[in-house]
């Protein structure tokens, strides 16, 4: 069976341990995390998880129920599809070299990004979006040479409805 | 009320109507064994952490209550562990309160500090480390609530020093409820008149049934359910009891030592209603060829045991009994006039597996150990409660001691974890101290937890334990024999103690038989003697399970005696 990519979040209580239970759910289930971001809420009592996961069907349906099953997971939803606003940030410090800057920043236009640090051979770039526009951008950036690259996991909120 | 931690657990423990404790003192428990003295609470003292909680599973499981046990810190706290993972594969109802150091000296490695809620994170359904007093009451209530609620399980509560010591003001808690955990006991009808409809038109339909119809005191109505469908019943290991082994309808225990019946008639049936089961791989076999002809019903009130190991044709959350309740009330409504007529032939069938290919051993000049548990079943009439070791001595009192009544039957199925029944045996004798209980054991896995025979003497309970000594880990020697060309390593224990002289060392009754004769007269004088008792039966070396499934293949393809 095809092994398919899912974001899931899920409002967990915002208490010591909680995220060593989900995450060492997945270790000792032998599921995969591809990325997790976690962070509070609007209420201090809930934090938010968000865990991107890749698997076949079955194996996605026993994670979901898995993690339901978890007593401080208080609410669990797969945000996967077009349903779900998904956004990832990275800081991308890329080589800079004099001949090349002007590139770097025409590209950085492009993709409506920014260079929040100069060095003196190097930028880094701040950049927002979902993961085809991440992708796009580094593998335009990779030719100039990445030196480091730091990135946040996906993020995503059901959208509302209009 | 001003009181402090230790008089608060007090208070809860009364509260949930606790009666028995288990448990071994140490430093950071010391006030609250000091509370624990002032009630009327029983504390069994055990001689070894790993001996309470099978304690206390025994107990939850024979008495049909939370198990409880109480340790100190760091090593009380990590012997507890095979104890709490055994009870959770088998979701056995259980709060552990484990010692912790004082909370400011948490993470500092301190005298006795282990992270025990890091480690029995996977192990337990649920944990707590206290962090301040004003936490500590609604955390206990929450640890028996979740204890017994849904799929039952242990819950480990480490508490701080500091936090048995503190005075707060106490106010009873009335009602716990978690906004996130809210367990399915009703099942979906519509899913339910499915059931009835494929009940209605398959020709071979078999129920299975496991450990989850036990937990939720549903056997009277699998049994009813059973007869009225004429439906014949086998179960998982921890299943048994769950229907009466001595009716027409049963057909034996499924599985790696399932019945020649049970087996064949799971591979050739075109329903299977299964309840209360997780399809562990030691009852399915290769899972492509389980019941590979059938419909499956699947009830079970844990949503991860579903389509966890088989696919399912009709998935059913939900309580057992509940659901049991309602199957029957809708075969109620139905017409079945012709069911007895229309089973004759799938049931002419099993009774020709039955017959052609019985559960079976050969009498020889040695002791057989399926002859002691034969015998044994014969003079209790099958009333005692059974615990036993891991092992073959576990599988033959699967086969040979015939079950007729739920929880009389405790043994460690999930983790399958040698050193359980004597300790298991002092719960359960705990919880009934007017029935008979035996634990039928390995002469290895008795040395596991052989220390608890002490707990046994100095509390008054009265344990019978069966030796089937065969003088090898016998269950891996018949692996090896199958498997491995006969080549036994390290599977010989052949330096064992003289456990008739054990058991009198302890102060018990020690007795022993050698030839197949000796047998009824040592069984008769140890079950009828008043305090523990160890019978040493030397039985036949090389003595093996049958039939067996080798791991990984079908459960039809077995192999016989």
């Amino acid at each position: 069976m095809e092994e398919t990519k899912h974001t899931m979040t899920m409002l967990v209580d915002n208490q010591p341990g909680v995220l060593s239970r989900v995450a060492g759910l997945f270790s000792g289930k032998g599921f995969n995390i591809e990325s997790l971001c976690t962070a509070p809420t609007m209420d201090p009592k809930i934090s938010r998880i968000t865990i991107v996961t890749k698997a076949n069907p079955p194996v996605i349906e026993q994670i979901e129920k898995q993690l339901r099953k978890l007593i401080n997971v208080v609410k669990l939803r797969d945000m996967t599809g077009p349903r779900a606003v998904k956004r990832e940030m990275a800081l991308i410090c890329v080589r800079a070299k004099a001949e090349l800057r002007a590139e770097i920043l025409r590209i950085v236009d492009i993709f409506r990004c920014k260079v929040v640090d100069v060095g003196t051979e190097h930028y880094i770039i701040e950049v927002t979006g979902d993961e085809g526009k991440l992708k796009a951008l580094i593998n335009l950036l990779k030719p100039m040479g990445i030196e480091k690259i730091a990135r946040s996991g996906t993020l995503a909120l059901y959208r509302e409805p209009k | 009320m001003k009181l402090t931690g230790a008089q608060v657990l007090m208070e809860v423990l009364k509260e949930e109507k606790v009666d028995t404790i288990f448990g071994f003192p140490g430093g950071a428990v010391i006030d609250i064994y000091d509370e624990l003295d002032k009630t009327d609470i029983r504390h069994i003292l055990v001689r070894h952490e790993q001996g309470a909680v099978h304690a206390a599973d025994g107990y939850a499981r024979a008495g049909n209550k939370v198990g409880v046990c109480l340790v100190t810190s760091g090593p009380g706290a990590t012997n507890t562990v095979t104890g709490i993972a055994s009870a959770y594969m088998d979701s056995i109802p259980m709060v552990i309160l484990t010692g912790q150091v004082p909370t400011q000296l948490i993470g500092n490695d301190a005298f006795q500090e282990v992270d025990i809620v890091g480690i029995t994170r996977p192990c337990t359904k649920h944990n707590y480390l206290v962090p301040s007093a004003d936490a500590f009451a609604r955390i206990i209530k929450e640890a028996f609530y979740l204890a017994r609620s849904g799929r039952p399980g242990p819950v480990l509560v480490d508490i701080p020093k500091d936090v048995t010591k503190a005075v707060i003001d106490y106010r009873p808690i009335k009602d716990v409820r978690l906004k996130s955990y809210n367990p399915t006991y009703e099942p979906n009808m519509k899913q339910l008149k499915k059931v009835v409809e494929l009940i209605e038109s398959s020709q071979r339909p078999v129920i299975f049934a496991g450990g989850g119809v036990i937990l939720s005191g549903a056997a009277a109505e699998l049994t009813e359910f059973a007869r009225n469908v004429r439906i014949p019943v086998t179960t998982s290991l921890m299943g048994l009891g769950t229907f009466p082994g001595t009716d027409p309808l049963w057909l034996g225990m499924l599985g790696m030592h399932g019945t020649y019946r049970a087996n064949m008639s799971t591979g050739a049936c075109d329903l299977l209603i299964s309840i209360g089961v997780r399809f562990d791989d030691r009852v399915t076999g290769k899972t492509d060829a389980f019941a590979a002809q059938a419909k499956i019903v699947h009830i079970d009130i844990d949503p991860t045991s579903i389509r966890k190991n088989i696919p399912v044709t009709i998935p059913i959350v939900g309580d057992c009994k509940t659901s049991l309740r309602h199957l029957n009330q809708l075969i109620e409504q139905t017409d079945l006039k012709n069911i007895e007529q229309k089973r004759q032939r799938w049931l002419a069938q099993i009774e020709e597996w039955k017959n052609t290919k019985p559960l079976a051993y050969k009498q020889e000049d040695t002791i057989k150990p399926q002859f002691v548990v034969e015998k044994l079943y014969e003079l209790t009439n099958g009333e005692a409660i059974i615990t036993t070791e891991v092992g073959q001595n576990q599988m033959w009192a699967a086969q040979y001691y015939h079950f007729d009544q739920p929880n009389h039957f405790i043994t460690s199925g999930g983790l399958g974890c040698m050193g359980f029944g004597l300790p298991a045996a002092i719960g359960a004798q705990t919880a009934c101290p007017d029935k008979l209980v035996v634990d039928i054991a390995g002469d290895g896995s008795i040395q596991m937890n052989i220390q608890e025979m002490a707990t046994a003497v100095q509390s008054g309970l009265p344990v019978k334990v069966v030796i089937l000594n065969n003088a090898y880990l016998g269950m891996v020697r018949q692996w090896q024999e199958l498997f491995y060309g006969r080549r036994y390593a390290c599977t010989g224990m052949d330096c064992a103690p003289d456990f008739v002289k054990l058991a009198e060392a302890y102060g018990a009754l020690g007795l022993r038989a050698t030839k197949p004769q000796e047998v009824e007269a040592v069984l008769k004088e140890g079950l009828s003697a008043d305090g523990p008792v160890i019978m040493d039966f030397k039985v036949d070396r090389e003595e093996g399970v049958y039939p067996m499934v080798p791991a990984g293949a079908p459960i039809t393809e077995m192999l016989l005696v």
